[in-house]
């Protein structure tokens, strides 16, 4: 991983997100980071409440822990950053998320062509068949190559 | 007051429910910084930009949950305007197109039913920061009513 652009975040696994605003704000630690895969999770947190009744994390979280997933799957797949642009995240809301307990992601990059990497994922609790949404993705790739080649 | 108060007010009341007061009753909406531009029964969500909105810190541009949860929260708060009830509706599935990236400005956004069913609302909502002509992200999505 040394061919990594100073200007972007490393991503490493076992270490929370750094150098990324709103991954910061979530807390959002890789868990593990494979060839086309990341396992990431953001722990329970107040701020993050959709439903204060009921304390269920609000969906909009669950759709930024699963395009940054996706997004990392996709860098781990193609071994570069910051180029990637999400084009298209499809989430289905399965259940809602439990109050106290942190929100895992797993995604895979399964298919990467010149342009496009597309991507499927899961959220869920501890258990993997159990999830609370599942996401497809497309993204565009080479997006920052093409910005510098303006003049 | 939580959401479910503010939207139980409004029922005894006979109104609207007031929509600043119930995007301000919903932590995750407080993070992000969510208002609501309400003119008559055109609703406008405002997401004034803030520095932890950031997902690429290069360009830099929003981070594509936060447009998304922006666009899923201007989806319900239009729902439970039009449709009323005691409770949000919630989301079943969420469509989102990125069609421009989020630069650093603030963002607005406003949604239409497409069709109301007796469970289900078919909803699209679009997204843009200085020119509304161009779009920078667009959902379309199904939320289920509460039963009863």
């Amino acid at each position: 991983m040394s061919d990594i652009p100073p200007t972007m975040p490393e991503h490493r696994a076992g270490f929370a997100i750094s150098g990324v605003p709103h991954a910061e704000g979530l807390a959002m630690t890789i868990l593990e980071i494979g060839d086309g895969n990341a396992l990431t999770m953001i722990p329970y947190a107040e701020h993050l409440i959709g439903d204060p009744e009921t304390r269920v994390i609000h969906g909009g979280v669950v759709t930024s822990l699963l395009d940054n997933a996706c997004g990392i799957a996709v860098t781990s797949k193609i071994k570069r950053f910051g180029a990637i642009a999400t084009l298209d995240l499809r989430i289905d809301y399965m259940k809602p998320a439990m109050p106290d307990q942190p929100i895992h992601a797993f995604c895979e990059c399964y298919r990467v062509t010149r342009s496009i990497a597309f991507v499927r994922g899961i959220a869920f609790h501890t258990d993997r068949s159990d999830p609370i949404a599942a996401c497809t993705a497309a993204f565009m790739l080479n997006t920052a190559a093409k910005r510098e080649a303006k003049p | 007051m939580t959401p479910a108060e503010i939207l139980k007010a409004a029922n005894l009341a006979g109104t609207k429910p007031d929509l600043s007061a119930l995007v301000a009753s919903i932590p995750y909406a407080r993070y992000l910084g969510i208002q609501v531009d309400r003119k008559g029964t055109e609703i406008t969500t405002v997401l004034p930009f803030a520095r932890h909105l950031i997902g690429n810190p290069v360009l830099p541009a929003l981070h594509g949950g936060v447009v998304g949860g922006f666009l899923e929260t201007t989806a319900m708060l239009q729902a439970i305007f039009e449709v009323g009830g005691a409770e949000m509706p919630r989301p079943v599935d969420i469509n989102i197109d990125y069609l421009r990236s989020g630069r650093p400005i603030d963002t607005f956004a406003r949604a239409v039913i497409t069709k109301q069913g007796r469970r289900v609302i078919n909803i699209h909502a679009h997204a843009w920061q200085d020119e509304h002509d161009r779009p920078i992200a667009t959902l379309r999505g199904h939320l289920l009513l509460p039963e009863g």
